[in-house]
């Protein structure tokens, strides 16, 4: 109790006296961990690159500009490429996470002790390692080109889009799917009147985000041979063509703002 | 027609929620559920058609014993058996005609169902439904566009499409107000008589349950207090039902109630 009786007066305290000091080691330790870190990152850094960075990046700021707009034609069939392996791969994956989603969800999963944890190893563990690794993985098994990018971004959205589906699956109204269940319907039936119009909303909402999210990381998958424009990007760096980088830079940017835009028209068009 | 005997519910938590209940329900008398919240009415109900299992004893339909049915026999059987809810329980995100036609999923196959394809005579006779409830105009209304009284209306007619021999009614008119709550309570009562129909309504206003039934049940801690009709219910009764209070007004009330209801037609 921090209050403490002082000649009949009660003195309160948001601490006890041996709360205080022991947070006050806590934070000693703290600032000692980061002066220790921040010397042995100093060691180790060649500071002249550093001093020297805002110079370097005038310079290649200077080699960029102005963007070689001509370069835009050669860029048209892999932005392409790019969104289709977004929309593709999304595509691919609700497909898969629906499934998993309903096998992981604890009020519709066959069974709590077998299926639901296979189910969620499933989520977390095509979550936890990122496209591009994906990608170089599957480069090495089918071979470089677009369908590595689509599959890589399938495999990868599984775990977000199943996640988010049983979670949504978790919460819906008990009580239409036991309405649904009392008029003698099927397993089948209940999950199809009771279960997927409360659940379609979230799943169109989740779908549209998760397509947003690809359409960024397929631009990157290009740089390790996954199609798409990352290709052009990483040749335009491997010749410093940086005015070719810019203008990739830019589409990019536009082709992000575009698929935003879309996507909150969706959502808001659900909600 | 309905035999309850020796129906046990001890829930995991090691409440029982039933204590041995014995019960018989004649074909098409419709009888109130009366007791204090916990009392075990919505466990009772929900033991028959089985949404919430039985620990022990049996359940008869007409000459069925439902306690000890495979899944698909219970399925068969649930489709004699009507529910409505206390908040509606409609699925929100579908039309009208959609919740009312999802009261003959239990004779539909899957696709048909999934399709919505179902057979015209379905239609039909959601149609005559609706209609009798008045609510014929709002077949293509999103559920969830409806008001309270309406979309419990909804909820008669998928029970009814359904065929039942008999309604499980879960406090019908606990989310409505009280003049709606009359005209539920009084087109469930004509409903039933007109079909033919067996029902048990849980419910908590007392004066409600006696101004439309035929017969009171009294649950107290999962056993039953009192059985007789609603005239029974003095307020000794009502006190070893629900505990000492002054039940003089309540019961009173009821008389004005009717008066009021005169003075209303």
């Amino acid at each position: 109790m921090p209050v403490q009786d002082l000649k009949g007066q009660k003195i309160w305290q948001r601490r006890t006296g041996r709360e205080s000091i022991s947070h006050w080691i806590m934070w000693l330790i703290g600032v000692a961990i980061f002066a220790f870190c921040w010397q042995r990152i100093s060691e180790t850094t060649t500071w002249f690159f550093v001093w020297d960075a805002p110079r370097i990046a005038n310079d290649i700021w200077t080699r960029a500009t102005p963007p070689r707009w001509e370069y835009i034609t050669q860029l048209g069939q892999p932005i392409w490429d790019t969104l289709n392996i977004a929309t593709l791969g999304t595509i691919f994956s609700l497909i898969l996470a629906v499934p998993v989603a309903f096998l992981a969800a604890s009020n519709t999963t066959p069974s709590r002790y077998l299926i639901r944890p296979i189910a969620l190893l499933i989520i977390v563990s095509t979550r936890s390692i990122n496209s591009l690794i994906w990608a170089l993985l599957l480069i090495a098994i089918i071979g470089p080109g677009v369908f590595a990018g689509v599959i890589a971004i399938a495999i990868r959205s599984i775990g977000f889009c199943a996640k988010l589906l049983y979670e949504a699956i978790e919460e819906i109204d008990q009580t239409q799917v036991e309405a649904i269940t009392a008029t003698g319907a099927s397993r089948w039936q209940v999950m199809a009147y009771g279960i997927v119009p409360q659940i379609l909303p979230a799943f169109a909402g989740i779908a549209v985000f998760r397509w947003d999210i690809n359409i960024r990381e397929s631009t990157v998958l290009g740089l390790v041979g996954a199609g798409g424009i990352g290709l052009q990007l990483s040749s335009s760096l491997n010749v410093l063509a940086w005015p070719q980088v810019s203008l990739i830079l830019l589409v990019i940017l536009a082709a992000v703002v575009i698929s935003e835009w879309v996507s909150a028209k969706v959502r808001g068009a659900i909600i | 027609m309905l035999r309850l005997e020796k129906l046990v519910k001890t829930y995991k938590t090691g409440d029982q929620a039933l204590k041995a209940v014995e019960l018989t329900v004649p074909e098409g008398q419709v009888l109130a559920l009366i007791g204090p919240s916990g009392a075990g009415k919505s466990t009772l109900i929900r033991c028959i058609n089985r949404l919430v299992e039985p620990t022990s004893g049996k359940v008869y339909l007409g000459d069925v014993e439902l306690t000890g049915l495979s899944s698909g026999a219970l399925r068969r059987e649930r489709r004699r058996m009507g529910m409505i809810f206390q908040e509606y329980a409609l699925v929100e995100r579908l039309s009208v005609m959609e919740n009312v036609l999802s009261g003959r999923l239990g004779y539909v196959g899957f696709w048909r169902s999934f399709l919505r394809r179902f057979p015209q005579s379905d239609v039909d006779e959601a149609f005559r439904l609706l209609d009798r409830v008045g609510l014929a105009h709002m077949a293509d209304k999103r559920a969830d566009e409806l008001s309270g009284g309406q979309r419990q209306r909804v909820g008669i007619c998928r029970a009814l499409i359904q065929n039942p021999a008999l309604l499980l009614v879960d406090e019908p008119t606990a989310s409505l107000d009280p003049k709606t709550s009359r005209q539920i309570m009084r087109l469930i009562c004509e409903l039933c008589k007109e079909r033919g129909l067996a029902a048990i309504i849980n419910i908590h206003d007392v004066a409600l349950a006696q101004m439309f039934v035929q017969r009171v049940i009294g649950l107290r801690f999962g056993a039953v207090e009192f059985d007789g009709p609603p005239e029974g219910l003095t307020p000794d009764v009502l006190t070893t039902i629900y505990g000492e209070e002054d039940w003089e007004a309540t019961i009173e009330a009821v008389d004005d109630d009717e008066d009021d209801i005169e003075v209303a037609v």
